[in-house]
């Protein structure tokens, strides 16, 4: 009974792999599971750089000033959309009442494609937030649409 | 002759008998029970808190009537009110019944001269008050001043008087620094500033003249980025104004400043502001470290260059971001001596020091003599954050506005929950 528990608690560092049922599920390969985690890792360094001064370490964001990246559906929706607001920035944005008067700049040609895709798949999957990977191509393909959509 | 003379000392004693009574019954006021354990906060030997008030929504600046009672101005409104009035009736001091009128949200919040001064983001209001100290016509303000900018960033109104009929209203500046893109790294400084035109600064208005508008106004002074805390200080009879300092040095740019560079830099300053003055931003920042006027990156800096132009120098200068959001000059009697006619800041607490911790979340109190700073600021009130505060969005309190009580007590008031709390001194 004893071993169980000891085997159990050594087994806990482990469950945040498998927490994600999009990163891993018991169908994907061990190797999509390791690039993916090393996405998360790559996406947290972006965030670390570029994000976190304005969204802060726990993604609560600061009150009137910048949006929280907890489970808004700016987050949790559409993965097109949120590429967009990094590629183009964002500004007055209304969250349960609440608007947000500083503006996020425009990252389209400070990011590369990799690392918008790390990092929105990194927000995507922290703070509570649990939602889809985002890839490189979904990025291109949001580069693509902004170009003849947008400006 | 002899009776004349009993008569006088009879009624010097009588005189001296009530002199005396008068004088300890307001020195020794009765004051409330403060909460235990302060209601959270770390005071001076000898000072007291209690919450007098909780849940009233965004509370920015407020004002203590003659009767002791508050009235608070929201950020937002909430339940279809912008200004709160506090009232307590049974004296204990805890103000159990609320009322509220104005329907825009704002942050100036004064009593001059019979009215109550209210501002939203663009324009100033005034109500009449009885002679309790109450606005009667509710529904019907005058409107002193409109039209003023709002784009956002930096809207707040704060409002302050002079002893000479004047309201000063600061503009704040819709941006960061004045970049060709706001907040874009690497993005420079717009040559010559538009923005300083109708913003960044403080306009002077009549306070008893009704609409007016930028035209009607004099542009006091210019270069200050956003001042959220301002007071006139009537032993120098001058405008004081606390400036939040621009933001985000590492991030926008990385090549210039560390982020631990980045998160004490620039220096949120307290500037005497004369008519005409110019205080520098967006050109230069101050380096509270380097003590000099520093050229800002976006106008040619890389943090050790200064201006060729000197800018009014700030008379005290403390660490980057605290956000400095309220100014009191004290001029109460309950405090000890060395408070008097001493500045209170309410710093709201930073967002703009990641990696690094963030800091703030408390009062401070600057010693003054004859109108200028005499000693070192100190921590006054700390605690209002809680344990734990990882980011402005989890700390518990935010401390924004203060206003003097009729007995001396100081006030401060939270717009994250919408708290207000009275700090008191007991001999």
């Amino acid at each position: 009974m004893n071993k169980i528990i000891v085997i159990a608690f050594l087994l806990i560092p482990f469950c945040g792999l498998f927490n994600n049922p999009d990163l891993a599920s018991n169908n994907i390969d061990r190797k999509a599971t390791i690039s993916a985690q090393q996405s998360l890792k790559e996406g947290q360094a972006v965030f670390k750089k570029y994000c976190i001064s304005c969204h802060q370490a726990d993604g609560a964001g600061v009150p009137h000033m910048a949006p929280p990246l907890i489970k808004t559906k700016y987050v949790l929706g559409d993965k097109e959309d949120m590429i967009k607001i990094v590629l183009n920035g964002l500004k007055g944005v209304e969250i349960n009442d609440q608007t947000y008067y500083n503006p996020m700049p425009p990252l389209g040609t400070v990011l590369k494609d990799k690392e918008i895709a790390d990092v929105l798949t990194y927000v995507r999957s922290s703070f509570g937030n649990k939602a889809s990977t985002v890839t490189v191509e979904d990025v291109k393909k949001a580069r693509g649409d902004t170009k003849t959509a947008l400006q | 002759m002899k009776k004349n003379l009993f008569f006088s000392l009879l009624l010097a004693v009588a005189i001296a008998i009530s002199i005396v009574s008068f004088t300890s019954k307001s020195e020794n006021q009765q004051l409330p029970v403060p909460d235990a354990g302060n209601a959270g906060l770390t005071l001076p030997l000898g000072f007291s808190a209690m919450i007098v008030a909780d849940n009233t929504g965004e509370a920015r600046h407020i004002a203590v009537t003659k009767e002791g009672n508050i009235y608070v101005k929201l950020g937002s409104v909430k339940d279809g009110k912008g200004i709160l009035y506090l009232q307590d009736e049974n004296k204990d001091g805890k103000m159990e019944k609320k009322s509220g009128f104005g329907n825009y949200g704002g942050t100036g919040m004064a009593l001059n001269n019979g009215y109550l001064y209210a501002s939203s983001n663009t324009d100033v209001y005034r109500y009449k008050l009885n002679d309790k100290d109450e606005a009667e016509n509710s529904d019907q303000p005058e409107t002193i001043v409109a039209g003023l900018l709002d784009h956002g960033e930096h809207n707040s109104k704060s409002i302050t008087f002079d002893n000479d009929g004047n309201l000063y209203v600061n503009v704040g500046a819709y941006s960061n620094s004045c970049q060709e893109q706001d907040r874009v790294p690497g993005s420079m400084g717009i040559q010559g500033c538009p923005i300083l035109d109708s913003a960044g600064g403080i306009w002077q208005f009549k306070a008893d003249k009704t609409d007016q508008h930028y035209g009607d106004g004099v542009h006091y002074a210019t270069g200050l980025r956003n001042v959220v805390g301002l007071d006139w200080n009537n032993q120098d009879n001058a405008l004081f104004v606390m400036q939040h300092g621009r933001d985000q040095l590492h991030d926008l740019f990385p090549k210039y400043y560390t982020t631990k560079q980045s998160a004490v830099l620039p220096a949120e300053c307290m500037y005497e502001i004369h008519k005409g003055d110019n205080a520098g931003w967006p050109y230069i920042y101050y380096d509270q470290i380097q003590h000099k006027q520093i050229l800002m990156p976006e106008y040619g800096g890389n943090g050790t260059k200064t201006s060729g132009k000197k800018y009014l120098d700030p008379v005290m200068a403390f660490p980057g971001h605290l956000a400095p959001d309220g100014l009191l000059f004290y001029t109460g009697n309950q405090f000890p001596e060395k408070y008097k006619n001493g500045a209170f800041i309410a710093f709201h607490g930073s967002w703009n020091r990641s990696p690094e911790p963030q800091a703030g979340y408390f009062v401070v109190f600057v010693p003054f003599k004859d109108g200028k700073p005499s000693g070192k600021w100190e921590v006054f009130a700390n605690g209002f954050a809680g344990e734990k505060q990882l980011s402005p969005g989890s700390a518990k309190h935010r401390p924004c506005g203060l206003a003097q009580g009729p007995d001396g007590s100081l006030y401060v008031s939270d717009d994250s929950k919408g708290t207000i709390y009275r700090i008191m001194y007991k001999k």
